[in-house]
């Protein structure tokens, strides 16, 4: 059954679309984490520690974030090499151009490749960033992921590759949570109006939320 | 109303094509897209000159033999077939760019005409039911619920023109495909067949070398007979239900 999943494009969709709804999930959970930054360095960082502990006694000191990272890590990969494949075969299908151009599809569909690309990227510089420190600004700190965080929006590309990555991730998610619904089967007409709203509310909370914290940075709001 | 056209000329599948340039005159508004093209060809076979091929047949939108794509869009600037396109939805004096169907599973024959006989083959890989032939049965036998008939009836509605692949960005067929298998998979006589049906018919799809979904819409748009967009999350559907049911066996 994996096979004929993997080697119909329609099946390879759908390794899409759940990979992309597992990455939508814990991307919610991951922006109202980073809204804790409002309430200071001692709950910011409290938070992180205890991300760490989480799950414990049963699981070991870091194997539920450990868990978490092998299952982003899955998704990120699937996501990805399902979306090459499958823009491969879309662009072999159509190798002729019409001569009259016309303004295609909406913005958010038409930059679904090119938006898919910037959060790749971004996900890599966010992980070398605060996760491992290699390209971080100065000074990097395991534990004290506060001050990293000041640290990477008091530089301006810190705040500039950022903000960019979020609202590509909102275009993304804005055509990306309706598609999912279509490519799973769970869309209809009388469920198309609600569908269409959450993703809209989705994009807006999702870019908002995770924008918040650099613009906070930049006011002085959190420093 | 006088008219310049640009139209793709191509002498066989393996020259290249490019655009000619070509006016006429004397064209009237109520006069349909097609026999704008037959004025225009009359004129050069006088002229002694090659005609443009383009395929039509029924000439009153039910057959899907044309094919045109007429200023960027598929079957021109009307929800219609070409050949139900008037020339009153055009002004004196304009230009007009025509072309053949784009996608690599529809190569061009000659100057407008495409090969869409890999429709013909997704067709054959499930969309037929099996039933004993012979006299026409009881219509009361097979009870049929009113919203299912209606449903069936939407989707039966497509023509197989392939303006949806025309249309599409990606060159997907899925709009027909969808089309195809919404139809008889919602009815007793297309119940046999329901697993069996929407896995052959995505596979011969994928086959072909059409392109796949990205929900961009454009072909729904284009479809002179209204198949709707969610008609491929129908497909999806049915697709999901089938694997899942053939894992377990
Ligand atoms: C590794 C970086 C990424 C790449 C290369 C990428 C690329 C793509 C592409 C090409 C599509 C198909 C677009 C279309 O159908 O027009 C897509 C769909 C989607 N993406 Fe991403 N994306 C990435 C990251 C993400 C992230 C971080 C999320 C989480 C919110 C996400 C969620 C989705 C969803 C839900 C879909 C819809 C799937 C469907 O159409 O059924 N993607 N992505
Ligand atoms: S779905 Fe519409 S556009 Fe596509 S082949 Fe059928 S009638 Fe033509
Ligand atoms: S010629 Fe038959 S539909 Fe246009």
């Amino acid at each position: 059954m994996a096979r004929t999943v993997w080697d119909s494009s329609v099946g390879k969709k759908t390794v899409m679309a759940v990979s992309g709804l597992v990455m939508l999930a814990y991307l919610v959970v991951h922006m109202l984490g980073n809204l804790k930054i409002f309430f200071g360095s001692d709950e910011f960082n409290g938070y992180a520690h205890w991300l760490r502990t989480l799950g414990e006694p049963f699981l070991h000191h870091e194997w539920a974030l450990w868990i978490v990272r092998v299952v982003l890590v899955v998704a990120v990969v699937a996501h990805a090499v399902s979306a090459y494949q499958l823009s491969r075969r879309d662009i072999r299908a159509r190798p002729s151009k019409y001569v009259h151009k016309r303004a295609r599809a909406s913005y958010a569909t038409r930059t679904m490749r090119w938006g898919g690309i910037i959060l790749g990227l971004f996900i890599v510089w966010h992980i070398l960033d605060l996760t491992t420190g290699t390209v971080h600004a100065d000074g990097f700190q395991a534990g004290h992921p506060y001050q990293n965080v000041v640290d990477t929006f008091s530089t301006w590309y810190g705040n500039v590759i950022y903000i960019v990555a979020m609202l590509a991730l909102g275009l993304h998610v804005q055509h990306g949570f309706w598609s999912a619904a279509q490519t799973l089967g769970v869309g209809s007409r009388a469920r198309d109006r609600a569908l269409k709203t959450v993703a809209n509310v989705l994009a807006l909370v999702l870019t908002l939320g995770f924008v918040s914290v650099p613009v906070a940075v930049m006011t002085g709001v959190v420093s | 109303m006088k008219l310049t056209l640009r139209v793709w000329r191509q002498k066989n599948a393996d020259a290249d094509g490019a655009m000619s340039t070509y006016e006429v005159d004397g064209i009237s508004p109520d006069m349909s897209f097609l026999e704008m093209l037959d004025t225009l060809n009359e004129e050069l076979i006088l002229k002694g000159e090659d005609p443009v091929a383009f395929d039509h047949d029924c000439r009153e939108g039910i057959c899907g033999a044309c094919s045109l794509v007429i200023n960027g869009d598929a079957h021109g600037p009307e929800r219609t077939t070409t050949c139900q396109l008037h020339m009153r939805s055009f002004e004196d004096g304009d230009t007009i760019d025509v072309e053949p169907w784009r996608a690599a599973a529809f190569p061009v024959v000659k100057d407008l005409v495409v090969d869409r006989s890999a429709f013909d083959r997704i067709i054959q890989a499930g969309g037929y039911i099996t039933a004993p032939t012979g006299a026409a049965p009881e219509a009361h036998s097979t009870p049929v619920p009113k919203p299912d008939a209606d449903f069936a009836f939407e989707h039966a509605e497509c023509i197989g023109c392939g303006a949806c692949v025309a249309a599409c960005p990606n060159g997907a067929a899925m709009l027909f495909t969808s089309a195809k298998i919404n139809h008889l998979n919602v009815l007793p006589q297309g119940a046999p067949e329901r697993e069996t049906r929407v896995l052959d018919m995505v596979a011969q799809m994928d086959e072909e070398g059409f392109g796949g979904c990205t929900l961009t819409g454009e072909c729904a748009t284009a479809c002179p007979k209204g198949i709707p967009l969610m008609s491929i999350t129908g497909m999806n559907k049915e697709w999901l239900r089938a694997t899942r049911k053939a894992g377990k066996r």
